[in-house]
């Protein structure tokens, strides 16, 4: 009996562990500090965790359909300067879709090369993440870009601006989401990402276009960071050409942290979110303690090999390895 | 047959002919384009190109190590910043003031000490929770920077040892200390692989992880030595570094897993395991080198090298798929 209810607790942790540790993390940092829970400081956190969470979503996809994303912060970089050097040359209105056309091009190579030439995806965007970094550079000279007229523009109004109150990063992060979610969890082409990440060949045997699947995972992931590049442009006004740079990593690391299992074919898009941000509010919270931003580098790394590693022993039902 | 013969001799010679390819390119073309009188085979600059190779070739022959192995390991960039730290600060621990020039061989011990531990710390994670390396390693990427950045806060390191400096500028027989020690890993590294039998049991289990512990072969203990091997060149990477450099800030070896990883892959180790050669690794830094040094000799921008890298990776993936008979047949990912 009492051997059982462990287990079943257990089966619980496993299950709900990643949204028992965000609840955890933020009792602990309310009681160490009062501030911690002011709507402010919430709002706060949220707003900077969008540009990060907006990559998510798009890289949630391409996980559970079995592939990896490293060229994300790369290409979030190339949409940053692209926009922000159009805007000036083209104007917004007409710099934003033709910004979005050429991000969506990347995807789409990435696509096709993981999807129909079926590249190991891992090669090929690290391939993609020095490529699209050199095409970049080439494209900026290697130059900072600036918008010439900061007041002038309606622009910032995707990264600064406030719709009822709310920022509207925070907006355009929690209605992207919700669309997402509904796509994966409720949509057939949600179902062909979770069977193409399961088990690509039952997949392909059951009639689903496995490289068509994988192509759109991609161009879903690219029209994000397009996204993230837009708010992140908008709010800077300006912009390094390695504003992205290691990004992809972290963008990563919030999607495992979310339970998506690197082997493809699980993880959703409301857990994902959940582990942006506990990567925003363990950032947040330490930084109200008192402590260095670099502490929650160490603290990430527990959680993420402690959040995986229950996750898995669950699954196996041993806490640990089998291997010799 | 004949075509599987053609088709090895293809992939094993393809980084050589890519070299020479690259040599013969930028000879002729700095004829016509090169600002400088000197030519670009010319014998120093052969020197220094291989000088420059070293800090990533040295980690690249361990990644091989690993990646034949069957993982992969991210945290490289963090256990070289950690290392050089550990390298630059115990030589002015003041418990070391009496050993004058004797410190240097101590710093070293314990530089490379610490590149043992953490990657001793990351291959006991991998074998005894069994998560994957790649996120156990992309987690102590973040987790050894956060330590670096919590030995010295966001301030650079820096120390001086002037025999140090002597001792890592030097040129022996002609060639760098660097090159030196590049080349003394890479053939003791290659005997290990070839000739010894864990070498051979780091091949067997990287091809097929069920057949190895089947066999017999203790898996767990292997990888940990293998992740034990990479720290400890990581760390020997930053030690011949950073005694010629004299300072590090805490952000240096970011991307270096990147590049390391890509070097590997265009010397056309498999990231599924299994096979993999410490010389054509060797091949891939060197080609890489050439690529950056051949392009800023020939007046491109330099901004174009991360492109052409870019491609030649893929380029060099769909070709190894093509010239691959095995992966033609395979379905699956």
């Amino acid at each position: 009996m009492k051997g059982m209810t462990r287990q079943q607790i257990g089966a619980f942790l496993a299950r709900q562990g990643i949204l028992v540790a965000f609840v955890i993390f933020m009792v602990g940092f309310a009681l160490a500090n009062n501030r911690f829970l002011a709507p402010d400081n919430i709002m706060g956190v949220v707003r900077s965790s969008a540009i990060l969470g907006v990559m998510a979503l798009g890289v949630t996809f391409v996980v559970i359909s079995g592939n990896l994303d490293l060229s994300v912060g790369s290409m979030m970089s190339f949409s940053t300067i692209v926009v922000l050097d159009l805007h000036d040359k083209i104007g917004p209105t007409m710099a934003i879709p033709a910004m979005f056309a050429m991000t969506l091009c990347l995807g789409a190579i990435i696509g096709f090369l993981v999807g129909y030439l079926r590249l190991n995806s891992l090669i090929v965007t690290l391939g993609m993440l020095s490529a699209i970094h050199g095409v970049t550079l080439t494209y900026s000279g290697g130059k900072n870009m600036d918008i010439a007229d900061k007041d002038g523009t309606w622009f910032s109004a995707f990264g600064q601006g406030k719709l009822l109150g709310v920022p509207v990063p925070i907006l355009m992060l929690l209605v992207l989401a919700a669309v997402l979610a509904v796509i994966l969890a409720k949509t057939p082409f949600g179902r062909k990402v979770y069977a193409v990440g399961g088990n690509g060949v039952a997949a392909t045997f059951s009639g689903i276009r496995r490289a068509r699947v994988v192509f759109s995972c991609y161009l879903l992931s690219s029209f994000c960071v397009a996204i993230a590049g837009l708010m992140q442009a908008s709010r800077s006004m300006g912009s390094q050409n390695t504003v992205g740079q290691g990004l992809e990593l972290e963008v990563l690391a919030a999607v495992i942290l979310g339970g998506a299992s690197l082997l493809g074919g699980s993880g959703t898009i409301f857990k994902t979110v959940v582990g942006v941000l506990i990567l925003g509010f363990i950032q947040n919270g330490l930084l109200i303690m008192g402590l260095q931003f670099y502490v929650q580098y160490v603290v990430t790394w527990v959680i993420i090999i402690l959040a995986v590693w229950l996750d898995i022993a669950a699954k196996r039902g041993k806490l640990w390895s089998p291997i010799a | 047959m004949q075509n599987g013969t053609l088709s090895t001799f293809l992939k094993r010679g393809a980084i050589w002919g890519f070299i020479a390819l690259e040599l013969v390119f930028f000879s002729l073309a700095g004829e016509f384009l090169s600002v400088s009188g000197k030519g670009f085979l010319d014998l120093d600059n052969m020197l220094l190109l291989f000088k420059q190779s070293a800090p990533i070739g040295i980690i690249a022959i361990g990644m091989t190590v690993i990646m034949i192995n069957g993982n992969i390991d991210l945290s490289v960039g963090a256990t070289f910043a950690l290392s050089a730290i550990v390298l630059l600060d115990s030589l002015t621990w003041p418990i070391f003031a009496g050993l004058g020039d004797w410190v240097i061989p101590v710093s070293w011990l314990l530089a490379l000490l610490t590149g043992v531990v953490l990657g001793a710390v990351n291959g006991l994670i991998v074998w005894k929770t069994g998560v994957d390396a790649f996120i156990v390693t992309l987690g102590s990427m973040l987790g050894y920077r956060g330590l670096v950045f919590m030995y010295n806060g966001e301030q650079p390191t820096s120390h001086l040892n002037w025999t140090l400096v002597d001792f890592a500028e030097a040129q022996t027989l002609g060639i760098h200390t660097a090159t030196w020690f590049l080349l003394g890993v890479a053939a003791v590294v290659w005997f290990v692989m070839q000739k010894t039998v864990h070498g051979r049991n780091a091949y067997a289990i990287g091809d097929n992880r069920a057949a190895a512990v089947n066999a017999g072969i203790r898996v767990g203990p292997h990888m940990m030595l293998n992740f034990m091997l990479i720290g400890f060149l990581a760390a020997l990477s930053a030690v011949v570094f950073y005694s010629e450099s004299g300072s590090v800030n805490p952000n240096d070896g970011q991307l270096y897993e990147l590049w390391v990883i890509t070097a590997v892959v265009l010397g056309g180790t498999k990231l599924t395991g299994g096979s993999g050669s410490v010389i054509a690794t060797l091949g891939g830094v060197l080609a890489i080198q050439l690529l950056r040094k051949g392009l800023g000799y020939v007046g491109a921008n330099t901004e174009t090298v991360n492109l052409v890298i870019g491609i030649i990776l893929i380029a060099v993936l769909f070709l190894d798929r093509q010239l691959n008979i095995k992966g033609k047949e395979a379905l699956k990912i």
